[in-house]
């Protein structure tokens, strides 16, 4: 447990000037100690993305954040380039990728949709969990440990009904726990999201 | 004219030494000039008995400055501040008036001399508060702002004073001066209304104002364009000059005061294309002559009479300031100034003016008050604004920090507002920056020094300005102090750089963006500081390049990879080439090295894009690149 982490947090957002709840985790997410803040639509606006700088990123982290307002069930699309192009074979995957192994990795996202339509008998029929396998199998591939995702749902509403504060207070959390190497996969192979488990963590971790 | 030399000499002498060091202790220039004044006067002896005719053309500073203030003010500004105006001016003038007329009829004064001595000391000195605001960057604040709309109150009011003090003449005074005309004509001011009935002059006065106000509308634009046609700047300067000395000239000549009218046109041009030229070409002069005007007001100190009256005279300066500053602070409270604000508007008024000074020696000449009690008062004008400059540096050291660390435990707030930019030269590169800038609430400048290009654009409705960018007064008055970018978008090679140079030289926090005619110039604008230098054809022949790779056959999205690959190593290159450029031996950037460089550059480019297509390992091609089809092994 003595491991310190270092995060890296890939945030995509296409349309951040009208952001309301990703703008908090934004803000609440730059110059924390040990984490590695990344705007890819700051930084590749034209989709140019540099492969062996983000390659080196990675190398340079342990612990790997995807921070996104869900986009049709997935990622904004600079996110799944940045995986076309920076995940390759022989870096990631293959019988010589083997870079990202032993890594964390976890999403953090915003939902428009209430957190029942994620559900079997919601509108939505799957789970959060259940959407993002394609992350999840990504990361079982690359032989990084998955963390099921931290999840804010009815996300346009969640400013106005003043839930903003208490979540980015838990993603604080979660960001100290992440980066003393504090949490461990092994207790949330069924959840849904980890939200239930950052909020049982004790408030200041040592 | 020997003497006169000596004497310029000696004024400028003392200014060069004493401003720069008031200033570098922190005590602004004003002070550093008084200091001046008092040191080539009273103490050294250098000047003396003509420091007050020099004054009298020293004057002509605050009218100077009168009029670049109207040129700062559109007039919808001014009507937008008629409240300020006439409550916070008004209301300042009436009790400061009333109460000093109290004090000084308490104190055994007849009627007639208290009421002149209120009006004179409720005046405040335009010339050293607005000099500092400027000098401080007050201007803007909430407290700057009320002190203007007090000040500029005070200065129109001082029309209406100077018609009426004749009638408070002192009989016994009169008398005297009666039998003194027959021996010393009295100097007779040049006027055309002295002997006009009331109504005539009336007539005139108001045909002189609405004459200024038409003219300036209608007259100025073809006269400048004339001017600017020509394209002689020292002409121009000329102009400016001319129509400042017209109007003062005109509005003495009908009995007002010149620093109204000048105000009045200043207003009147304020929405004019030539605004900014017009004040790149009177800023030095009325800066010269406000200077001179407060060494005078400083070598102008009767040390004599000081030394014999010390008490009394201190006594009556601090009393005054207290009780101005009183006023000022109830007025305050009345109109919510609150905070710092209401520091900065009752410490920077607190004074008596140059207005003050004149008006004493009119009362004089008028026999309002006796010569003695003239002079006593002038000492107490003159050491109230000489410690005006220790109050702003009291607001600026003790008032603004306490509330700064008040301000900061509040979070900060949020900075929507973006900075301003600045484009010189909107010719076709000039007008797509602008208009992108403008649509996005990006709010410019703009400059251009081709009257008709001027003209082309305000016809679209594209705010711009006639000036030469390359003239560094002129980006001053443009506002180059506030801005965060500049855009360099002018067509002669050779000014663009020497902008660049100016900019980056002066101010270090404005951005410089510039567009370069070509590769040489381009290597000019960066090694002149450039933040930002792009060739003016770049990117559309890069466009033009990838369609005409489409029409080959090739595919799009492949196209606009290679275009990626192509841009990437142009910038790897530019830096070798730059490097070559500085370094050439023989002064011509383009020697035989650069030469010999450039090609083996283009042998690389090509072999490199040509690889492309069979290695790897190469960027454009190693996007996307599927697993090799062994690769299911692996699992």
């Amino acid at each position: 447990m003595a491991v310190i982490n270092s995060v890296l947090i890939l945030f995509a957002h296409p349309s951040a000037h009208r952001s309301e709840a990703n703008k908090l985790l934004f803000d609440a997410s730059r110059n924390v100690d040990r984490v590695t803040f990344v705007d890819l639509y700051q930084e590749y606006p034209t989709y140019n993305i540099n492969i062996e700088r983000e390659q080196q990123r990675l190398r340079d982290h342990n612990v790997i954040v995807f921070m996104f307002p869900l986009y049709w069930y997935s990622t904004p699309s600079i996110l799944k380039e940045w995986q076309d192009l920076v995940l390759e074979h022989g870096f990631a995957y293959g019988k010589n990728g083997k870079e990202l192994h032993g890594k964390h990795f976890i999403c953090a996202i915003t939902a428009g949709g209430p957190m029942n339509a994620y559900h079997g008998d919601g509108y939505n029929h799957f789970t959060m969990r259940e959407l993002l396998q394609p992350l999840e199998q990504v990361a079982a591939v690359t032989g990084m440990k998955y963390l099921p995702p931290f999840a804010l749902f009815g996300a346009r509403a969640a400013k106005d009904e003043g839930r903003m504060s208490d979540h980015v207070h838990s993603w604080k959390k979660l960001l100290i726990h992440l980066t003393q190497n504090r949490i461990d996969p092994e207790h949330l192979t069924n959840a849904i999201t980890i939200n239930g488990y950052v909020d049982a963590l004790e408030v200041t971790p040592v | 004219m020997t003497s006169l030399f000596i004497q310029a000499f000696i004024y400028l002498c003392a200014a060069v030494i004493m401003v720069p060091l008031a200033k570098r202790l922190g005590l602004g220039s004003v002070l550093g000039y008084l200091i001046a004044g008092v040191i080539i006067g009273p103490v050294a002896g250098f000047v003396g008995q003509e420091a007050t005719t020099i004054q009298h053309f020293a004057e002509f500073g605050v009218v100077m400055m009168l009029f670049l203030v109207g040129l700062e003010l559109e007039p919808s500004a001014l009507w937008q501040m008629r409240n300020r105006l006439l409550g916070l001016g008004g209301l300042q003038l009436l009790l400061t008036t009333a109460v000093i007329f109290s004090i000084a009829i308490l104190l055994g004064q007849s009627w007639t001399v208290a009421l002149a001595i209120g009006l004179i000391f409720s005046l405040s000195s335009t010339a050293i508060v607005l000099q500092t605001f400027n000098e401080k960057g007050l201007s803007k604040t909430e407290g700057g702002r009320s002190a203007f709309s007090v000040l500029l109150f005070q200065d129109i009011a001082v029309i209406p004073m100077l018609a009426l003090l004749p009638l408070l003449a002192l009989p016994e005074l009169q008398a005297v001066a009666a039998s003194l005309v027959s021996t010393a004509e009295q100097h007779q001011e040049l006027s055309l209304v002295a002997n006009l009935p009331a109504w005539a002059a009336a007539i005139a006065v108001l045909a002189s104002v609405a004459g200024l106000v038409v003219a300036g509308r209608f007259l100025s634009r073809p006269l400048f364009r004339y001017v600017a046609k020509a394209g002689l700047p020292e002409v121009f300067t000329a102009t400016a000059l001319m129509l400042v000395i017209g109007i003062a000239a005109l509005m003495s000549l009908v009995g007002l005061s010149p620093a109204l009218g000048t105000f009045l046109a200043g207003v009147v041009l304020a929405n004019s294309e030539f605004r900014h030229e017009l004040q790149a070409n009177i800023e030095p002069f009325k800066g010269l002559l406000l200077g001179l005007f407060f060494i005078t007001v400083g070598a102008g100190i009767n040390f004599t009479i000081l030394n014999d009256n010390l008490a009394v005279i201190v006594g009556l300066t601090l009393g005054l300031m207290l009780l101005k500053a009183l006023v000022l602070v109830v007025l305050a409270m009345i109109f919510k100034i609150r905070a710092s604000d209401r520091w900065l508007f009752f410490l920077s008024l607190a004074q008596a003016g140059e207005f003050g000074l004149v008006l004493l020696s009119y009362t004089v000449s008028q026999h309002i008050l006796p010569q003695a009690m003239a002079q006593m008062l002038s000492i107490v004008v003159a050491l109230s604004m000489f410690l005006t400059p220790t109050l702003f540096i009291l607001f600026d050291k003790v008032i603004l920090p306490r509330y700064r660390q008040k301000d900061a435990t509040r979070e900060a707030d949020k900075v929507d507002e973006k900075g301003k930019a600045i484009i010189a030269g909107i010719g076709r590169f000039g007008q797509v920056v602008n208009r992108l800038l403008i649509a996005n609430g990006v709010p410019t400048v703009v400059l251009d020094y081709q009257v008709s290009q001027i003209d082309r654009m305000r016809a679209i409705n594209v705010k711009s300005f006639y000036g030469d960018a390359s003239r560094a007064e002129l980006l001053h008055t443009a506002g180059l102090d506030d801005a965060s970018l500049l855009v360099v978008a002018i067509d002669d090679t050779v000014r663009s750089v020497e902008i660049v140079k100016h900019v980056k030289h002066t101010y270090s926090h404005v951005q410089v963006l510039a567009r370069a005619y070509d590769r040489g110039h381009l290597f000019e604008l960066k090694e002149a500081g450039a933040d930002y230098v792009i060739s003016e054809t770049y990117n559309s022949a890069l466009a033009l390049a990838g369609e005409a790779l489409k029409r080959t056959g090739m595919h799009a999205f492949r196209v606009e990879q290679l275009k990626h690959e192509f841009t990437t190593a142009e910038q790897q290159h530019f830096d070798k080439l730059f490097h070559s450029w500085r370094h050439e031996d023989d002064g011509v950037g383009f020697g035989d090295h650069y030469l010999s460089l450039f090609m083996q550059i283009e042998e690389e480019l090509i072999t490199t894009m040509q690889r492309d297509r069979l290695d790897n390992h190469v960027d454009a091609e190693r996007r996307w690149t599927p697993p090799p089809k062994e690769q299911t092994k692996d699992f």
